[in-house]
């Protein structure tokens, strides 16, 4: 369906991403958001608390970030599309109900400005060190989504795709920012609502006694009813069966964690948004992400200059993991070259997916700039010399 | 007077079992636990309240009382430990028109969303908490909660406790609740009635009651059975409506001073923010619209 124009800010915009997440946010018809202050991500819900009362919705200023991380869930269940928006520390508290919507179901977005750590760290400079926690950080085995913008422009379009992806699976997705793209400013187009594809919720249309809250119909997502609707539903983040009911065996705990990995990794090359540039030729990949994706185009372009065969992948979507293809490439390139703002984490995932195929060069920063663009142009250097 | 035969229910059902899954039972608690009876007289509250079952929410936090939500046949909501009443309010907020029952334990509630309480009650966000205080944590094994009283034996003091104890009462009418009561398991008509009454009631309201744990506390603390419980309850309980707060709090052995203690008008959360908005904005201002989930619906 098309975006409600109530929430769109159709026009040319100077803006940081910070600003251009909340209009994403908007355009995307998110209607209600809990938050609690934290740098560099505040702005986002500054923003929204501005705006929201003028497109009938609500945001909540909670007490802390256990509050806010649940309270947006409370909201989805009530009907709304919701998110919250933290950083480092505050990303560390939500970790609990990260498992809990991923394990309900829930949709709803997280935002997480990254700034460095760990602890209170570098709260106003950038860092990319939370890639792992966004995947992992709550107990158990389930599934969620990443997404990592680089520009403004980015944090208002993957913001939309972040809700839809939210509500199309039914899935916790991470909105991996980082403190250089929140807090800087460029050009942001947003386009007339009617150019926005916006994916509702995956409503029931069942009756109340034909109504299983988790049951699935060959595609793995179960249709969602809302309170107050008259379904008489029961939500749990218990172990539960068909019914939502809690379910202590072996059995059903293997049916639901296995559904709720498969309905992700069954739609893994749908998800997977990578930009490639220059991949035909090249024998050393440049794989970045965020704002490290625009420092490394600096060192390909230099790279090329000097005549080496570098090309460019980078990752959009950060989970699930494009794992094949950079298995493909790894069949044909020398090199991997691996810069991110910590000191290792999705460069292991490359290491995995390249499977001994083809080496692997990390270009690690423990965070608080950018890298030189001549850290990563060495590393590329020395990648084809290999 | 409960006005339970009004209502033209089956006369061969329990009056209460339309309000209770009983698909899901047996339920899980003890012998002897109140649980199941503050249950029975909050579905007595519904049938005397008439309220709209349809709008109504239900949401518990972790622990024995954690588990009613899986037993209402209502929509309602098992949340994480400690975070009932925020998931409670942001379900309030995205959909006005529910009406948002919040009922959990007393470690659930006071201990690790004991932050939860007192800014929801200083918000005046238009919730019913109700909760069931054991004066231990049982689902557990029954260890000291921040509501055992002094010297009682819990399994983290084996010793007896010795750190003061919340006088829950106390605190949420000092955080700003406008209705608050608390009575026992063996008080089950005027629970009933409290409940009710807190429907009647826009804002933050707070019913705690008092209720046995015969596998754990009781045990440990050399007081019988449920049945004794109830006897020391209907014995050393002290009807004071009214009673200053401060005045409440809970002894190992002694009395239990009961009733209705706040009963006050404030305005609550969305009124507040409502009024607002309307000064602020005038006409720009758009309330949440009533949710229309059914035409946006993309699934077959």
């Amino acid at each position: 369906m098309k975006a409600d124009p109530h929430g769109v800010l159709t026009g040319t915009h100077f803006i940081d991403g910070d600003h251009a997440c909340c209009e994403g946010a908007l355009a995307a018809g998110a209607r209600f958001a809990a938050g609690y202050p934290i740098t560099p991500s505040t702005e986002i819900v500054e923003r929204f608390a501005a705006r929201v009362p003028t497109v009938g919705g609500t945001f909540i200023q909670m007490e802390d970030e256990l509050a806010a991380s649940i309270a947006l869930q409370g909201g989805v269940w009530g009907g709304a599309k919701a998110f919250t928006v933290t950083s480092g520390p505050g990303f560390s508290l939500m970790m609990e109900h990260i498992g809990y919507a991923a394990m309900t179901e829930t949709p709803c977005v997280f935002v997480d400005v990254q700034r460095g750590g760990p602890s209170t760290g570098l709260p106003t400079l950038p860092a990319q060190a939370d890639m792992m926690q966004a995947r992992w950080g709550s107990h158990g085995d389930y599934q969620i989504i990443a997404l990592c913008p680089n520009s403004p422009q980015e944090c208002f379009d993957l913001t939309i795709r972040a809700f839809n992806f939210a509500e199309e699976f039914r899935v916790p997705v991470m909105f991996m920012m980082d403190e250089v793209v929140g807090h800087m400013t460029e050009k942001v187009v947003i386009p007339p609502a009617d150019q926005i594809e916006v994916t509702p919720r995956k409503h029931t249309r069942k009756s109340v006694e034909d109504y299983l809250p988790y049951g699935t119909n060959g595609d793995q997502v179960p249709e969602m009813a809302h309170a107050g609707e008259g379904y008489k539903f029961h939500v749990t983040g218990l172990t539960h069966d068909e019914r939502g009911y809690p379910n202590m065996t072996p059995a059903v705990q293997d049916k639901l964690v296995r559904r709720l990995q498969s309905k992700i990794q069954n739609a893994t090359e749908r998800i997977c948004l990578v930009e490639e540039d220059q991949l035909d030729d090249a024998e050393i990949v440049v794989i970045s992400y965020g704002i490290t994706s625009r420092v490394a185009q600096r060192a390909i372009d230099a790279a090329r200059s000097r005549g080496l065969r570098v090309g460019k992948l980078r990752l959009i979507t950060a989970w699930p993991f494009p794992e094949k293809i950079i298995a493909e490439l790894a069949a044909h390139i020398k090199a991997f070259v691996v810069p991110e703002l910590n000191l290792g984490q999705m460069v292991h995932e490359v290491e995995r997916a390249a499977h001994g195929k083809a080496k692997t060069y990390a270009v690690s920063h423990a965070g608080g700039g950018v890298h030189n663009p001549d850290e990563i142009l060495n590393a590329i250097v020395e990648a084809s010399r290999c | 007077m409960l006005n339970i035969l009004d209502n033209k229910l089956d006369d061969t059902l329990n009056p209460v079992e339309p309000f209770l899954r009983s698909d899901r039972m047996p339920h899980i608690w003890c012998p002897g636990c109140g649980i199941g009876t503050a249950v029975n007289s909050f579905a007595r509250a519904l049938i005397e309240s008439k309220i709209d079952l349809e709008s109504l929410a239900l949401v518990s936090g972790i622990g024995c009382t954690g588990r009613v939500a899986g037993y209402v046949k209502l929509d309602s909501f098992h949340t994480t430990h400690g975070r009932a009443i925020p998931f409670a309010t942001g379900l309030k907020l995205a959909n006005p028109k529910l009406n948002v029952v919040v009922y959990s334990g007393d470690g659930d509630l006071s201990a690790i969303g004991g932050n939860h309480l007192i800014h929801a009650a200083r918000r005046n966000i238009d919730l019913k908490v109700i909760c069931v205080n054991n004066l231990i944590y049982a689902m557990t094994g029954g260890q000291t909660a921040p509501t055992t009283p002094g010297h009682a034996i819990t399994s983290t003091n084996p010793y007896g406790t010795f750190e003061p104890a919340f006088n829950l009462p106390h605190l949420v009418e000092a955080a700003g609740a406008v209705y608050v009561a608390r009575w026992t398991t063996f008080h089950v008509r005027q629970l009933a009635r409290s409940i009710s009454e807190a429907f009647s009631k826009k804002g933050f309201s707070f019913i705690e009651v008092i209720s046995p744990c015969p596998t754990l506390y009781q045990r440990r603390n050399k007081m019988g059975d449920g049945l004794d419980t109830m006897k020391y309850y209907k014995e050393k309980s002290r009807i004071r409506h009214g009673a200053p707060t401060g005045e409440v709090g809970l002894t190992l052995n002694g009395d239990i001073v009961v009733g209705k203690f706040v009963d006050r008008d404030r305005p609550d959360y969305q009124t507040m923010m409502r009024a607002q908005y309307v000064e602020s904005l005038g006409e720009r201002y758009i309330e949440v619209p009533e949710q229309e989930s059914e035409t946006e619906c993309v699934c077959g």
